[in-house]
């Protein structure tokens, strides 16, 4: 006994019948959705934990000084580009003024950086060092070991220099080249806690300390790389963005105020655009999925062409003969994408886990949502890679098609 | 006096080919009766074959009428051509072209099926299947599986299972042993006697002998 529907059973018994060819040609609709949906996911758990990462900072702001273009997004202090002596700083009176009008919303302190080259022991580097406040330096950096600096000949350092520099407390650092001038030695008095990039004040591979410190070696007294901005309620960000604005830039453009939600947009259209691009490669592999998907009904269609002669001379419409083999391709592509869903959550979590390192968001609807999608893109290439097969089986003439053989 | 189930005013039948146009048919009329057992004969490429298939609306003439059961049907469409062949036209082929995917009993059940759009609940199938002397053990077997002259009773079964006006057999014993073509012959003759009306083409002298009318075709034209 067969279903009613007869003539979707013939189309389960022609695949079940050249089950191997099948297996194939559906394998290539798995490795299409497979690849689409864990790229998809992949771009969207990245975004996602960036975005929660830089929400830790969403009440931070940053003012450089402006420097043309657009101004580096990521520069921060770290950059390491210019030196505190050029005509690119904040200056004292700018600083006070900032500091005016951040008064009331909350705090903002000056940073002064340079990179420049070191040795400690025989062995050369290069780091940044930071000169910070030192009253600031207590609030904003968590010493693991040792102390803060105070004088100006001790300085802490980020845990991934001194791991990399083997430095302990006491530990000496000269800092400059010899073959341009004097170096400047310095003690190392505390290691800082790990602190991860940031768009502030990146510490894992730098030198800090006080300004005092920092212009005896660089001079640039008044002058300063960068201002950070703490503001205690979120919502105040754009009053002193505009604020600052307006004072500084009324004129001519003398600052580059930056917050955390440009730089999220920044790289969240980064990745979305890096992800996007990089699926319509996968997706290629669902046109090569197609291609044998193609080549799989065609050559169902030929071997069978006697037999549609038979449908077709015993009474079966064109249309039904269309849909037999409109089946067949469907029953592949729906087999590889169901098995490409499975096959997809399970690499796509090994894939987020190795390249994003968490997979927190992993089931979150804009990652997981692309397994449906990568699904559907599947099951719909193959039904409409069957189309033409299925359309040329349904025109053969009766007579012609009983004569094949 | 019985009405004509077919008749055929001039058909023609050209196949254009690239080596030239071969005519298959020359002008051919004729009248069948319902109740009517006619054996076609002639010789080997004489347009037998491409006769019954304008009978059994497989094909179309090149020009010319034929009507089936008064309704001329050059005036239908692939669609209403094809529900004829499910519904009025019973077919046997020399080489049984039976469905290798289903077994002898859904190859039996499968117009039925296309013509009702559900399985048979009233045990035709089966009936059909006894007449022509398949049991139920042999109808759960695919064609391979059977022989000739076991395709062939099922090819009947099949050809009768929508009860068609018209059953139309192209050399039905001619891929079969002289014993089994007897066999077979009996079947069609049983159902002429109870009122089919049967197109046979043959050139086997003896089988045609079954029929009560003989048309013999030479050339393309009743001779
Ligand atoms: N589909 C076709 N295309 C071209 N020529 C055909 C076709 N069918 C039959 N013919 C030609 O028409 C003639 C009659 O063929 P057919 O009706 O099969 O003869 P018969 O059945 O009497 O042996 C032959 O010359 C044959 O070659
Ligand atoms: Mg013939």
């Amino acid at each position: 006994m067969i279903g009613n529907d007869i003539i979707f059973a013939l189309s389960v018994r022609s695949v079940r019948l050249h089950f191997l060819r099948s297996v194939l040609a559906a394998l290539g609709i798995v490795i299409g959705v497979v690849a689409i949906a864990s790229i998809g996911m992949m771009g969207a758990n990245m975004t996602l934990s960036v975005t929660e990462e830089l929400s830790d900072m969403a009440n931070k702001l940053t003012v450089t000084p402006y420097t043309g273009g657009g101004g580096g997004m990521m520069g921060g202090p770290g950059g390491g580009g210019g030196s505190s002596d050029d005509d690119d700083a904040i200056t004292e009176k700018e600083f006070k003024t900032i500091q005016r009008i951040v008064a009331k919303y909350g705090t903002a302190y000056t940073i002064m950086s340079e990179s420049d080259q070191i040795e400690v022991g025989s062995e050369e580097g290069r780091a940044t060092i930071y000169g910070l406040d030192a009253e600031i330096m207590r609030e904003i950096l968590t010493v693991e070991t040792g102390e803060y600096p105070k004088s100006t000949t001790s300085v802490v350092v980020g845990p991934t220099l001194a791991e990399r520099l083997d430095l302990k407390i006491g530990s000496k650092i000269d800092i400059g080249d010899p073959d341009e001038g004097s170096t400047t030695t310095v003690r190392v008095v505390g290691i800082l806690e790990e602190r991860g990039m940031s768009m502030d004040l990146s510490t894992d591979m730098a030198i800090i300390g006080t300004q005092k410190l920092f212009v005896g070696i660089y001079g640039g007294e008044g002058e300063y790389d960068q201002v950070n901005i703490v503001v205690n309620d979120l919502n105040d960000i754009d009053a002193v963005t505009e604020a600052i604005e307006d004072e500084l830039n009324r004129k001519e453009d003398t600052v580059t105020i930056q917050d955390s939600s440009r730089m999220t947009e920044s790289i969240t259209s980064t990745v979305s655009t890096m992800t996007t691009f990089v699926m319509a490669i996968a997706g290629i592999s669902l046109l090569v999925a197609a291609v044998s998907i193609f080549n799989v009904m065609m050559m169902s269609v030929n071997e069978r062409i006697r037999e549609i002669g038979i449908l077709r001379s015993i009474g079966t419409q064109r249309t039904e003969i269309l849909r037999m083999f409109i089946y067949e391709a469907g029953i592949l592509g729906i087999v590889g994408a169901v098995i490409g869903a499975v096959a997809s959550i399970v690499i796509g979590y090994i894939v987020v886990l190795g390249m994003v390192g968490t997979t927190e968001y992993f089931f979150a609807p804009g990652s997981i949502g692309y397994v449906p999608i990568a699904m559907a893109i599947g099951a719909a290439i193959c039904i409409v890679t069957g189309v033409y097969p299925a359309w040329r089986a349904s025109n053969l003439d009766p007579i012609e098609a009983l004569r094949a053989e | 006096m019985s009405s004509p189930v077919i008749e055929l005013d001039d058909v023609k039948k050209i196949y254009p080919l690239p080596s030239g146009d071969v005519t298959a048919l020359r002008g051919i009329s004729l009248r069948i009766d319902e109740g009517e057992f006619v054996a076609i004969m002639g010789p080997s490429g004489s347009g037998k074959s491409t006769l019954l298939n304008q009978i059994g609306c497989l094909d179309r003439p090149t020009s010319g009428d034929l009507f089936l059961a008064g309704k001329n049907t050059r005036e239908m469409d692939d669609r209403e051509l094809t529900s004829l062949r499910l519904t009025s036209i019973g077919y046997i082929f020399q080489k049984f072209n039976l469905i290798p995917l289903l077994s002898a009993y859904e190859n039996v059940e499968y117009p039925y099926i296309m013509k009702h759009r559900k399985n048979d609940d009233t045990g035709r199938v089966r009936d059909l299947l006894a007449m022509v002397g398949i049991d139920e053990n042999l109808s759960a077997h695919k064609p391979n599986e059977l022989s000739g002259g076991q395709q062939q009773r099922i090819a009947i079964a099949r050809a009768l299972v929508n009860d068609p006006a018209i059953l139309l057999c192209d050399e039905p014993t001619g891929n079969l042993d002289s014993q089994t073509s007897l066999q077979i012959m009996e079947i069609l003759g049983d159902l002429h006697h109870r009122g089919r009306t049967i197109v046979m083409v043959t050139h086997n002298p003896e089988t045609a002998e079954y029929a009560d009318r003989t048309i013999t075709i030479r050339d393309g034209m009743v001779a």
